[in-house]
């Protein structure tokens, strides 16, 4: 239990009379990859925004690195070493790109002590990683699809996180651009982050997962190895049969 | 306070409370259902006095004048959303501040445009019913509290059919909740929206008349109605009427009982004080969604 | 840190320029409209640090700006108080209302923080009103003292007075802006779910902001008694304040603290002169149809349009005119 990145138990959300999670218990182990799909509506954005915080739980519990953080607002779970991306980009638009990656860098990795020229530096060389270096200075609001999506996983990574949430980062980007973020992606996964990715791209995900959850109605119909889950009879009722 | 002036605060408080139901109606429809950031609303009340307060001039009865406003309020109200909608909502950059700005600004400028055209003085209206009043028991009822209170009650009950009741009514209620779903059915979540505001601003021409018979008018009114028109609002649970009813109701007796017992000048602070409450203890209001 | 050294430059020479002018302009009334212009200044400012920075939007500038006013009275009243102590006593008191306030509706909406402003305003109103000690709703005459050493009259020295609250108001809205403080409320102004995601304590920071611009308020507050001699509410709650301190940010520019500066000085100028010429009344109607065509036309203030005039001639190409297509495609 201790080893464990992320431990989510028996975690509830209802919107009104609308149950959007029941009783979902997933656990992750340090440096894994997990998968979750699910058809649209089962709940999946919710269970991302219960683990990072931009929704309280219910009820249920979540860990994290052995902490319970059920009860802590999302900043302070920032701060612990979660990050995430949203479904639909969401960067800072009246800041540029170099700025958008600076707040996570003053706010989480040099909380107490900011240092303006530093995070500027660090921002460049994360901006650099990502391949956005020539875009630097300009307003996040001009960036193409593609590079919002860079910079979402620049911004998120700005903050250090040992688990990266990732909430469809490829949709809505070509089969070229997919694999060039999902390059990225796994090269982040070998630098020691655990990483929880939705996707709909199942050959992305398939690519990706080591290990897949899949959701329906706010329930886990089935968990298990990609190829495993991809022939699982619910879920090829899920996917085959809407 | 004795048990007699309790029961006749109280009494005079329901008759007061129905009437803040009918000026509040406008803003339940507007903000609660329809997320519009309308500051303006009780700025269009004060109009819709004035109005009443114009046509009275030429001696047409108040209620009379404000059932003639309406139309001239919808189309008004219909414009304003498109102007909103068009210059805030479709872009979206900064909507809350610019929004909220916007709106102040044109409740200034109805009030300071009232004041120039007016003056600062206040006025009233002529009607056979006000300056009567009917004795109930021991107690007096004024006319000029108890037209409000029927007309106030009637066009609340009229509203909450309609959007529960009718296909429009459904609409306005669906926009409010689930805007795609809506446009799948094939409605068009803007018309229907700018269809909501006009009827929306249209109660302003209603309840201002009401306004006006209640009481002498002035321009600066508007802002005490915010205090109150959004109290109601609020704690009603944005966009419930039946709920508006109940909140005008509470606001209504609240006021009238401190009215009573501590005097006429701490009268205005009640319902802002209410508000506070609201907002601090159950923002999502008393019949909450 | 060269710009650091440049503005302090500026703010010494401003200080200076106000010191002298006090021993050079024989008008009176330069003084009386002067005074008044700095003060607008303050309001300004102190409402684009939470307003303009993080994008709540305080409706009731002039409660804060009158907590500080009856502050100062209630204790020239009771202690015959120095300016002084009643400046920082009227800084310390708003900026409680401030946290008040905020710490009871900034969990919420920004409207529902707009609102309670309002509320608060009105609920100030009628205590004062109803608080005999401070003049009531008849209002209260205040003796000015004599003028100190160095200055020809009272007002010379309140002129005076003013420009040094000016200065700090204006020195310290602009540290918050360039520091990662202002990139933080800017994040909150941008997208509020997505800063706190990305580490930003949302609540703290906009705490601080409201605390912050509702103290600046009260201490453009605390010396007006004395200004003029006498007070009352309905001068002090007057409308004007909280349209001004709304309006001559969002006209001259809130992405910066030179806009609320180029807001007031411009428009308070504007109405100085309007209110002698003309009607007091004309110059509130002209500061609300301003407001309106800027909230709508240019929402990026004279800042704005002045940036795009540099750009259209071609200096720099790109930045700001797509940024006004880009922000917040949220529909």
């Amino acid at each position: 239990m201790t080893s464990s990145v992320l431990a989510v138990r028996t975690v509830c959300k209802r919107f009104g009379g609308f149950a959007a999670l029941t009783d979902v218990s997933l656990t992750v182990g340090p440096g894994e990859r997990l998968g979750i799909i699910g058809p649209n509506g089962s709940g999946k954005t919710t269970l991302i925004n219960c683990i990072s915080g931009s929704l309280r739980a219910d009820a249920g519990s979540i860990d994290f690195n052995g902490i319970d953080i059920t009860r802590l607002p999302a900043h302070r779970r920032a701060r612990l070493g979660m990050a995430r991306s949203f479904q639909i980009p969401r960067p800072f638009f009246s800041m540029t790109a170099a700025e958008n990656v600076a707040v996570p860098i003053e706010y989480v990795r040099h909380r107490g002590a900011p240092h303006a020229a530093r995070a500027r530096r660090e921002a460049l060389a994360l901006l650099e990683q990502m391949g956005l270096a020539d875009k630097a200075d300009l307003p996040a609001g001009v960036l193409p699809q593609v590079d919002l999506r860079k910079l979402e996983l620049a911004r998120a990574m700005a903050a250090d996180p040992s688990l990266l949430l990732l909430d469809e980062v490829m949709a809505g980007l070509s089969s070229a651009e997919v694999d060039e973020v999902l390059d990225i992606v796994l090269a982040l996964n070998r630098q020691g982050v655990t990483i929880i990715m939705i996707e709909h791209i199942m050959r992305a995900i398939m690519r990706f997962s080591l290990r897949v959850v899949c959701l329906d109605a706010g329930r886990i119909v089935t968990e298990g190895a990609p190829a495993e889950v991809a022939e699982h009879p619910d879920v090829r009722r899920i996917y085959l049969g809407a | 306070m004795t048990p007699e002036l309790l029961i006749e605060a109280v009494v005079a408080g329901i008759l007061l409370g129905s009437f803040y139901a009918a000026v509040s109606i406008g803003l339940s429809i507007a903000f609660g259902l329809l997320d519009v950031p309308h500051i303006a609303h009780p700025a269009f009340l004060v109009l819709g006095a004035y109005g009443a307060y114009l046509l009275g001039q030429h001696g047409l009865d108040p209620l009379l004048a404000g059932a003639a406003l309406t139309p001239l309020f919808f189309l008004g109200g219909v414009g304003v959303y498109r102007f909103y909608h068009a210059a805030f909502e479709r872009h979206g950059s900064d909507k809350g501040l610019r929004g909220l700005a916007f709106f102040f600004g044109v409740a200034f400028i109805v009030e300071v445009g009232l004041i120039r055209v007016f003056g600062v003085d206040q006025r009233m209206v002529e009607a056979p019913y006000i300056g009567k009043s009917l004795a109930l028991g021991s107690m007096r009822l004024p006319l000029r509290m108890l037209v409000p209170f029927a007309v106030a009650l009637a066009l609340t009950i009229a509203l909450s059919l309609y959007l529960s009741r009718t296909f429009a009514g459904r609409a306005i209620k669906a926009v409010a909740q689930d805007q795609t779903a809506l446009a799948l059915m094939g409605a068009d979540p803007v018309r229907v929206k700018q269809w909501a505001f006009g009827i929306a601003t249209a109660t302003c021409a209603v309840a201002g008349a009401l306004l006006i018979i209640l009481g002498p008018v002035e321009p600066g009114l508007g802002r005490l109605y915010i205090g109150r028109t959004f109290c109601v609002a609020v704690l009603a649970g944005l966009g419930s009427l039946p709920g508006t009813l109940a909140a005008g109701l509470i606001l209504g007796i609240a006021e009238s009982v401190v009215l009573t017992s501590f005097g006429a000048s701490w009268a205005p602070a009640v319902a802002f004080g209410i508000l506070l409450l609201v907002l601090a203890v159950r923002p999502a209001g008393l019949f909450g969604r | 840190m060269r710009g650091g050294n440049r503005f302090l430059a500026a703010a010494v020479l401003v200080l200076i320029a106000a010191l002298a002018l006090t021993h050079t302009v024989q008008n009176e009334y330069f003084f009386f409209a002067g005074y008044v212009v700095l003060q607008f200044v303050v309001l300004a400012t102190a409402w684009n640090i939470l307003g303009g920075y993080a994008g709540y939007v305080n409706f009731g500038s002039g409660a804060f700006f009158a907590v500080g006013a009856y502050t100062a009275v209630a204790l020239i009243k009771a202690l015959d108080a120095p300016l002084i102590v009643q400046v920082i006593a009227a800084f310390l008191l708003s900026g409680l209302l401030g946290f008040g306030v905020g710490a009871l509706t900034l969990r919420l909406r920004g409207i529902f923080f707009s609102i309670a402003t309002v509320a608060v305003a009105v609920i100030c109103e009628t205590a004062v009103i109803n608080w005999r000690f401070v003049g009531g709703s008849r209002g209260l005459a205040i003796l000015q003292p004599a003028a100190p050493l160095w200055f020809e009259s009272y007002t010379r020295f309140l002129f005076v007075v003013m420009a040094l609250i000016a200065i700090f108001s204006v020195a310290l809205a602009r540290y918050i802006q360039i520091s990662w403080i202002g990139r933080g409320l800017r994040a909150i102004r941008d997208d509020e779910d997505a800063a706190e995601c990305a580490g930003v304590p949302t609540l703290k920071l906009k705490l601080a902001a409201a605390t912050l611009s509702g103290a600046l308020m009260g201490a453009a507050g605390a010396p007006f008694p004395l200004y003029m001699s006498f007070i009352e509410p309905t001068s002090v709650f007057s409308l004007n304040y909280a349209v001004s301190a709304l309006a001559m940010p969002i006209i001259g520019g809130t992405s910066s603290w030179v806009g609320p500066v180029i807001g007031a000085v411009l428009l308070a100028s504007v109405q100085q002169i309007v209110t002698v010429t003309i009607s007091s009344e004309l110059n509130v109607l002209v500061v609300g149809v301003l407001l309106v065509a800027f909230v709508v036309a240019a929402p990026q203030g004279i800042l704005g349009l002045a940036e795009r005039l540099i750009r259209s001639r071609g200096v720099a190409r790109g930045a700001l005119g797509a940024r006004d297509n880009g922000i917040g495609d949220r529909s």
